[in-house]
């Protein structure tokens, strides 16, 4: 059979040990090592695809784009969330374990359950709620306006961060770092005034207060979004919405907008 | 079998497939909105679309500039009538995409900034950083949460269209988690299932760029156009493909060969432009189908660099300073680092061409409607006629969302469910079920992975950047061969859940069906155009006596297609020569004054 063209074979070889858990077959995951081998440029990712196509088709992972955009390839290695495609065997000379994402159900091999992060990516409204100052023409906003919220809108969605947290990994019910950076993105967005609707989950005990600030979540971000000061400032947000809730009579929904620019 | 009635199937969940899915929910909220998507749609390919859209913005910009810049492109293949339309609705789009919450990278003022593309006459790409379609991406998939009437089928994977008396009547998909099937009852069907770069050993795109719709649409009798035009990029990364993004030649990045000289003066695209200096339509900004060629040649007479995962030309961005690249073009910085090992504040990156992108794709009219009645498409898998002979660079992220308005405001008007017994519909169901059993019950001996890596190398071997009768040929042998050997496949996983082996032996049928379409079409347009170049020696020029037409491949079971031909609609500029750099000047003067 052919190799795949990234990995001619005779390259160096290592040891790959890769959780499999067959839901048909297998009761609890399993460890199975296979030797891969690799040159400078080879990813955990390609190393999976030469096990599926060289030694076992029926190893299951996600995975799309190959650079580190889509989000897909989440996987643990040695212990710590990384993207498989942005995370190369250069980097682990005596050898290396993949297993699937820490924190989530697994359904087969290196697959894990994404539903339940979807729900809470998805539950805080994230989407800019808000009229447009013109019906045919773009809303103004400075480059600094942008700033504030940007970092936070380029999170991929990957789950490495839930992976990650102590805290979802104790409460499933956590919305987790990248639906509270998500909704934050959107709170500090200029254009938006649906930061009433956003409040009452994020103040919510699964929301800003379940984090224990231990900060990983940041730490193993493959893009650089730092959900933790997400949070954090959610809890600042979330304080002085409960100081203005207890000396004023107005409720929640009807909190004035902090200024925009 | 599980069964699902819906009023409007979309089937992607990419730049298209979202913005339809929304054009639909806001055109009627009462219909039921189901978006199937083999992936999460944030994971859809949308998602590396680097460099920006394109839309007139400028006040010295009109949008008979952008007209004549789209038409000169396509080398006079697209449809004038649907490019026309095309530039009219861009800007809106993109507007509303601001209002929905796109960061677009903003001017100090606080207005929307625009750069240069290559084949651009002027400034009007927006764009957000170098992930603009990241961003268009995640802004319209969260958008579409706001819409109770879309709801999404997230990991299903298509196998089949059912089509009953030439109307669409639904589809046949399978969870992926769980291996079920499922029947899908829909008044209308909109493929946005993406292009087909995947057939290719080198390419910028994701694993499930595997042209699947395209094949569907194509098995049912809609004809695939224009499939011989295949762009390639001419900047990925070797080994991986992976795109840097042509922001980085519009920012004024240069490529230098290996003697560090500019070579693009030698192609037609000169005079050499002063550095940081960049111009329009000049040089680097040059569209893709010249820039690769250009490659092609150099690499030829032995004026590329060797690297170790073969050879190269440089992108140097280095005179740009590292605060501009990373307030530009940060992806790109990243990229580089990650992937080759370099970082572009202080050496050049190592690039070479990459398949980017299909021109063709599925017949369908200025409306998204396909031959078979309530069958829409849009999109990359789609071929409306805005791109013809080569796309230039930015002019396909508007287009999702132009065209994907479009067809998600057709499918809801003309989702009338055809009148169908539930028995003749199961019965369609289960045909459309026979192939997936087959192949899960195939005890052959062929390998899936085995056939897909001939695949794609005969496809970089007979139907690159210069083709000739001989390599094409030779291809469609290959893959007639890979066809007879595909119903001896043995899928080795037999389980249900994430059988991802048995969606790949899928995929590759496709990928075959598609692959075939592009050689045949190449090897029957006997002239040169845009991103389909001859080398036979009579074929090396572009022949509008016998070639201003549109290649329709026509599915034929168990051979090569047959290819008709169409005409194009030039009614509102002429052919007339495709010039770049100094050459245009005059040119594109007395262009302006033949239109409008």
């Amino acid at each position: 059979m052919k190799q795949p063209d990234s990995i001619p074979s005779d390259k160096q070889h290592l040891s790959m040990t890769v959780q499999r858990y067959r839901p048909e077959q297998d009761d609890a995951p399993v460890w199975q090592s296979y030797q891969v081998p690799y040159d400078d440029s080879t990813s955990v990712l390609d190393a999976l695809h030469w096990i599926k196509e060289q030694q076992d088709s029926s190893l299951a992972y996600r995975w799309s784009c190959r650079m580190a955009i889509c989000g897909s390839c989440g996987v643990m290695v040695d212990g710590t969330p990384k993207l498989g495609c942005k995370t190369f065997l250069r980097d682990y000379p005596k050898g290396l374990k993949v297993a699937a994402l820490a924190n989530f159900p697994i359904e087969k091999d290196l697959i894990v359950d994404m539903n339940q992060f979807l729900h809470h990516l998805t539950a805080l409204k994230p989407y800019l709620i808000g009229q447009p100052s013109s019906a045919s023409e773009p809303n103004r906003q400075s480059p600094e306006q942008v700033k504030r919220y940007q970092q936070f809108a380029n999170c991929i969605n990957c789950g490495l961060c839930y992976s990650a947290c102590p805290q979802f990994g104790l409460n499933p019910e956590f919305l987790g770092p990248a639906a509270i950076a998500l909704a934050h993105r959107y709170n500090l967005d200029s254009r938006d005034q649906g930061k009433a609707e956003r409040q009452p989950a994020l103040n919510s005990k699964n929301g800003v207060w379940s984090c224990t600030f231990v900060g990983f979540c940041s730490t193993v971000c493959p893009k650089g979004v730092d959900p933790a000061a997400a949070i954090n400032q959610g809890k600042i947000v979330s304080t002085m919405d409960g100081v203005i809730q207890w000396f004023s009579p107005k409720q929640l929904d009807t909190t004035p907008q902090e200024p925009t620019s | 079998m599980r069964q699902l009635k819906t009023d409007i199937l979309i089937v992607g969940g990419g730049g298209a497939g979202l913005r339809s899915a929304i054009a639909a929910a806001e055109a009627d909220p009462t219909l039921k909105v189901t978006l199937l998507s083999k992936v999460y749609p944030m994971r859809s390919h949308t998602v590396a679309a680097e460099g920006g859209a394109a839309a007139v913005t400028l006040q010295h910009d009109s949008l008979t500039a952008h007209f004549e810049d789209t038409v000169a492109g396509s080398d006079w293949l697209a449809e004038q009538g649907v490019v026309d339309f095309f530039v009219k609705q861009a800007y809106q789009e993109l507007v509303q995409l601001e209002h929905w919450g796109c960061p677009w990278s903003r001017q100090a003022s606080g207005q929307v900034q625009v750069r240069r593309f290559g084949g651009m006459k002027t400034e009007r790409t927006w764009f957000a950083a170098d992930k603009t379609g990241f961003h268009i991406l995640h802004t319209l998939f969260q958008t579409s949460l706001k819409y109770p009437s879309i709801q999404r089928l997230d990991e299903y994977f298509l196998l089949d269209l059912l089509v009953h008396e030439q109307s669409i009547v639904g589809a046949l998909a399978i969870d992926i988690a769980s291996g079920e099937l499922l029947r899908i009852q829909a008044g209308s069907v909109i493929l946005a299932t993406g292009g087909a770069g995947r057939v290719f050993q080198f390419n910028t795109n994701g694993g499930i760029v595997t042209g699947d719709g395209m094949a569907l649409a194509y098995r049912h009798g809609v004809a695939l156009r224009d499939m011989e035009f295949v762009q390639y990029h001419p900047t990925g990364l070797p080994g991986s493909g992976i795109l840097i993004t042509e922001a980085c030649r519009g920012e004024g990045g240069i490529l230098l060969n290996k003697d560090g000289y500019r070579y693009l003066q030698d192609y037609g695209l000169g005079p050499e432009t002063p550095l940081g200096q960049p111009q329009n339509k000049t040089m680097e900004l040059g569209p893709r189908d010249k820039l690769s060629q250009a490659f092609w040649h150099e690499q030829q007479q032995g004026r590329t660099i060797q690297h170790p995962q073969g050879d190269v030309v440089h992108l140097d961005l280095r005179h740009l300073g590292e605060r501009y690249l990373l307030e530009r073009l940060p992806f790109i910085c990243e990229l580089a680092k990650a992937y080759v090992n370099v970082d572009p504040v202080r050496a050049p990156i190592p690039i070479r061409p990459a398949v980017h992108y299909t021109m063709g794709g599925i017949l369908t009219d200025a409306h998204c409607a396909t031959s078979i009645q309530g069958l829409y498409a849009v999109g990359e898998c789609a071929s409306v006629g805005l791109h013809g002979a080569n796309r230039l660079g930015s002019n396909s992220l508007s287009e999702l969302l132009v065209f994907g308005k479009v067809a998600g405001e057709q499918a809801a008007t003309h989702c009338n469910q055809v009148r169908i017994s539930d028995s003749v519909l199961q019965e369609l169901a289960n045909k459309a079920a026979e192939p997936i059993q087959r192949l899960r019950q195939g005890d052959g001996t062929e390998q899936w992975a085995d056939l897909r890596q001939q695949l794609a190398h005969t496809m970089e071997q007979g139907c690159g950047i210069y083709r000739d009768e001989q390599g094409l040929s030779a291809s469609l042998q290959v893959i007639a061969d890979l066809k007879s050997r595909y119903q001896q496949l043995k899928v080795g996983d037999t389980s249900l859940a994430f059988n991802t082996e048995l969606l790949h032996a899928l995929e590759l049928g496709f990928s075959l069906d598609v692959a075939e379409a592009m050689c045949q079409a190449a090897l029957l347009r006997k002239e040169s155009r845009g991103a389909h170049q001859r080398r036979d020696a009579d074929y090396t020029k572009r022949n509008d006596q016998h070639y201003l037409q549109h290649s329709l491949a026509c599915y034929q079971a168990g051979q090569a297609p047959r290819i008709d031909w169409q005409a194009v609609d030039t009614s509102i500029m002429p052919p007339a020569a495709r010039l770049y750099g100094g050459a245009a000047k005059p040119e594109a003067a007395s262009n302006t004054e033949k239109t409008k």
